[in-house]
């Protein structure tokens, strides 16, 4: 007989990863664990050598337009937050309550990012 | 479909299987606490249990004490200054209080004036309404409802309290700096703010202790509501107050770290000499600025209405969640439109992160920014009606129950939808070239949050306390209250529409009277809103001994036995499945399981008059009608 | 533990659901959902910075390119640095998921390390910068540069407190409820990879730019 208090919530699933940085491991064997840990060792070698690169760049670009240089370091620092956020915080393989924070909250940091600054295009008069 | 058996539990009707499961953990657990009260038990020191609880109730208490002590200080500020407006440069005796800097002679100073304006509005906004609102109710209410033992995370609540209390004392701290307290306005915008006196520091830094306590109460209310749930609540079973409280949770979450960025920004201005808010070039009382310029006013603005305007959506919807609730259960039927309530709410919150420079038309913006903000600020109105008439619609075909709560959750009504529709000429850019910062800005948002939130809050004191003390505020005493307070708030508000119209601006000492095209209209209407004024606080008395009496009658242990857990008949979980206070320790003597949507009255084909969210389906319900299981086996046994 | 079933009788210490196991539908345990909404705020907190970064420098008529005066040597070290302590927090918590708690705290300890290394060099940095007459009041961008690595400083120095509470007396833990200790680093552990993300930003942005 069906258990009317059984209602699940719409939209809310579990997720059973049994890959890479799944966070809630209670069930990972120690192989899976250790093959994270190797993952993690590629990741920082990764940032490091991003790392390097974006102070290369910045001496290789001196000579280029301020506007290059900051699009590009920005796109280096993305590429390691992203690689610290998908596999240190193993946001790859979260929850979609967590996701749909950090999407919110994405949301809201661009409105506060752009929208102050936009009165520099559209000041009074124009 | 067989029917399962059920079985009385305390306070609750349960499934016979699962009572049995219950039970036979509970006495699993009663055998380990005798044991380990033979070892010395456990009982908690009074310090713990009073000072430094870690219960949401206690601190919902805490919480709803300090708040309402800091209202009814935020009033008595306002006071002094509507004495000042409604009969200028006049001496008072109590304006002797003030001290001889701010009031020489009982004769209150512009400074003065200016002191109390800031602090009026500070101390209500974030001492008062805020922690009464999100504070108490939500403390108090939210685990109960969802049926939950206590909050995720109990602890981080006692924090979050004492971080609180003594940014609260600063901010009273604050009035005894060298050259007063901070007088720059609720808003501190700067340059003046950065070169106020003293008292301007101390309140940026009880504004830090405040946004700490906030921040760390929204990720305990968050995590609460979505770990917490009983088993069989789901999102949409929610109490409308769940709801309200969710969404106004996230607003203090992602909107106030800016306005504490900000804080930090102007004190490093103000004690660090930095320039973030200072432009070039500033002269003071004829001596130029020597600090380095090149910054910007509107930075300050920006990331205060960043905060600002989702502060203000902080402060209507717990009011709102109060009034939902108190309207369904005076009329004895489910709120109308609940899930359009529901998604209005989330929208609501949503857009209002991006409405903020409709507080910022008159700053030099260009058209283009200022249509955006216009066409943001028009489309989140739409939200806050589909509430609104929801809760009007409710009110159709309803057994209406006057008593006091009903009485404040009714005029909240019209006095929200008075404070909501002048907010529409506010948000349309040109019209408020002409009523930017005149007194129709504060007729209309004290309209919202005066008869409007603090109605609300009345209403729900006067329908929770017998959920926190087991006795009922007295209702006549509470309709004299009501009388009195919805005469004199509408008086006190209701000429600022015509002041402003006419062109008084705020932040006057004198209330218009020095300009010639507002002298006549301020003469008139300004002595009528300050004797409105002392009659609201006159109002306040009844309540406060009616409060006080049963409170401390209860404190002293003379519960209402009459009463018992359920007095007004209600469907949600605080109500139906635990006792008047409910225990100490865990709330329920059983976690409840919940089977149904909130607001099960009248329903139809079913001979019960309401019932409880946590009542098992059966066909068809237990009979004794309406009366809460336990009362009608009572009734049967006698 | 069937929360449901579980009746709250007279302990002293109340038993919240969901705190160390994970919740069936959600997926998540309570710390894990609250750090990760605390460090939302913290995007708009250190958000808000850069925005007023962004809105003082396009409004300037001159701004200092921080490399001109910035000692950058030391800030890439730095980078290094805190990098290597984000992987030596997670190879923490990977440790004592396997059950190895003193491995776990070696790398705890690294970690900690780490990022004492990384105050001291912001220590001479600062002290550097005072010698030579730049302060926060001299112009806007040592203001902005000051209060953003101040507030990313403070947040370090936060961590580092909350670290060695969990090799001292927060260690205790390990013996009753070894889970629940786990949890407590892996959370801690995402606030130390946050405060790492935002040096990630900081550093192009502050010293490069």
């Amino acid at each position: 007989m069906s258990d009317p208090a059984a209602a699940v919530e719409p939209g809310v699933d579990v997720h059973v990863h049994a890959g890479i940085g799944d966070p809630n491991a209670h069930h990972h064997s120690p192989e899976q664990i250790r093959r994270e840990m190797k993952v993690y060792l590629a990741v920082f070698a990764g940032l490091a050598v991003l790392t390097a690169v974006t102070v290369g760049a910045f001496f290789a670009l001196k000579t280029f337009p301020v506007r290059i240089a900051i699009m590009v370091a920005l796109i280096i620092a993305s590429i390691k937050g992203f690689l610290v956020a998908a596999f240190f915080m193993h946001l790859l393989s979260e929850k979609k309550v967590i996701y749909g924070v950090l999407i919110l909250t994405v949301i809201f940091f661009i409105f506060l990012m752009t929208l102050p600054v936009s009165h520099h295009a559209n000041p009074f008069g124009s | 479909m067989a029917l399962r058996r059920q079985i009385r539990v305390g306070s609750q009707w349960m499934y016979a299987d699962e009572a049995h499961k219950a039970l036979r953990e509970a006495l699993r657990v009663m055998e380990d606490e005798k044991a380990a009260e033979a070892h010395g038990g456990h009982h908690l020191p009074w310090i713990r249990r009073y000072v430094f609880s870690t219960d949401h109730k206690w601190i919902g208490i805490q919480y709803g004490f300090t708040a309402l002590l800091f209202l009814l200080l935020g009033f008595c500020l306002m006071i002094l200054m509507r004495l000042q407006l409604g009969w200028p440069g006049q001496a008072f005796g109590v304006m002797k209080l003030l001290g001889e800097t701010r009031a020489p002679g009982g004769i209150l100073l512009p400074e003065a004036y200016n002191q109390l304006g800031a602090m009026h509005g500070t101390i209500m906004i974030f001492l008062g309404i805020v922690p009464l609102a999100v504070g108490a109710f939500g403390n108090y209410l939210v685990p109960l409802q969802i049926g939950a033992p206590d909050m995720a995370f109990p602890k981080l609540n006692m924090a979050s309290y004492w971080c609180y209390f003594p940014g609260g004392l600063i901010m009273l701290a604050s009035f005894l700096a060298p050259g007063g307290t901070a007088q720059s306005g609720w808003t501190s915008y700067p340059p003046l703010s950065v070169i106020a006196s003293q008292g301007q520091t101390w309140w940026l830094i009880g504004m830090v202790f405040l946004i700490t306590s906030s921040l760390l109460g929204s990720v305990n209310f968050i995590v609460t509501i979505i770990q917490l749930r009983a088993k069989g609540l789901t999102y949409m079973r929610f109490p409308f107050f769940v709801h309200a409280q969710f969404v106004t949770s996230f607003l203090l979450l992602l909107a106030f770290p800016p306005l504490e960025a900000a804080a930090v920004l102007q004190l490093m201005d103000r004690v660090a000499g930095t320039s973030f808010f200072l432009p070039s070039g500033l002269v003071v009382s004829g001596q130029a600025l020597t600090n380095a310029g090149g910054g910007n006013p509107l930075l300050w603005q920006h990331l205060f209405w960043f905060l600002a305007h989702p502060e203000v959506y902080v402060l209507i919807l717990p009011a709102m969640g109060i009034v939902a609730e108190i309207i369904a259960n005076n009329t004895r039927k489910p709120l109308w439109g609940y899930k359009s309530m529901v998604f209005a709410t989330v929208f609501l919150g949503f857009m209002s992160f991006v409405v903020w420079a409709h507080h910022m038309f008159l700053t030099g913006m260009g058209t283009t920014i200022s249509a955006f903000f216009q066409t943001t600020t028009m489309i989140i109105s739409i939200p806050s009606v589909i509430i609104l008439s929801s809760l009007f619609l409710s009110l159709w075909g309803g057994s209406i129950r006057f008593n006091t709560p009903m009485m404040f959750a009714l005029a909240f009504l019209p006095m929200f939808g008075i404070g909501g529709l002048t907010g529409l000429p506010l948000g349309l850019a040109a019209a408020d070239i002409h009523l930017h910062d005149t007194y129709y800005v504060i007729g209309h948002f004290h309209y919202v949050v005066a008869p409007g939130t603090i109605f609300a809050m009345f209403a729900g004191i006067y329908y929770w306390f017998p959920k926190a003390t087991g006795r009922k505020l007295n209702d006549f005493w509470g309709k004299v209250h009501f009388w009195v307070s919805f005469v004199c708030i509408n008086g006190i508000f209701f000429p600022m529409f015509a002041q402003g119209l006419a062109g008084v601006s705020r932040r006057l000492y004198d209330g218009g009277m020095q300009y010639a095209h507002a002298k006549q209209i301020a003469s008139q209407t300004n002595p009528f809103m300050s004797i409105c004024a002392i009659g609201l606080l006159a109002a306040q008395v009844p309540f406060i001994c009616n409060f006080f009496y049963n409170a401390i009658a209860a404190a002293l242990g003379h519960r209402d036995e009459g009463l018992g857990s359920n007095p007004w008949q209600a469907t949600t979980l605080e109500w139906a499945a635990t006792t008047s206070p409910p225990l100490a320790h865990g709330n329920f003597e059983v976690l409840p399981v919940v089977y149904r949507g909130p607001y099960e009255y009248s329903v139809p084909g079913e001979t019960a008059e309401f019932i409880p969210q946590n009542m098992p389906l059966t066909e068809p319900a237990p009979r004794g009608g309406g009366l809460l299981p336990a009362t009608a086996v009572a009734m049967r046994e006698n | 533990m069937d929360a449901h079933a579980h009746a709250s009788v007279g302990h002293a210490e109340l038993e919240i659901p969901y705190n160390v196991h994970p919740r069936p539908d959600t997926g998540l345990y309570n710390g894990k959902l609250g750090i990760w909404l605390f460090l939302a705020s913290e995007v708009m907190l250190f958000g808000a910075l850069f925005s007023s970064l962004i809105l003082l420098r396009t409004g300037a008529e001159a701004w200092p390119r921080g490399y001109e005066f910035l000692n950058v040597k030391l800030a890439t070290f730095n980078t290094f640095v805190l990098i290597l302590s984000s992987v030596t927090v997670v190879m923490a918590w990977s440790h004592l998921r396997l059950g190895d708690l003193k491995k776990g705290r070696i790398y705890i300890s690294a970690t900690v390390l780490c990022a004492l290394i990384f105050l001291t060099a912001k220590g001479f940095e600062y002290s550097h910068e005072f010698q030579e007459g730049r302060f926060p009041k001299t112009n806007n961008f040592l203001a902005i540069y000051f209060t953003m690595t101040g507030l990313h400083g403070l947040h370090i120095l936060g961590g580092v407190i909350v670290f060695l509470y969990f090799l001292g007396p927060g260690a205790k833990m390990w013996a009753k409820e070894p889970e629940r200790y786990t949890n407590r680093i892996e959370i801690a552990g995402l606030y130390w990879h946050f405060v790492d993300l935002v040096w990630i930003f900081l550093f192009p942005i502050l010293y490069l730019m």
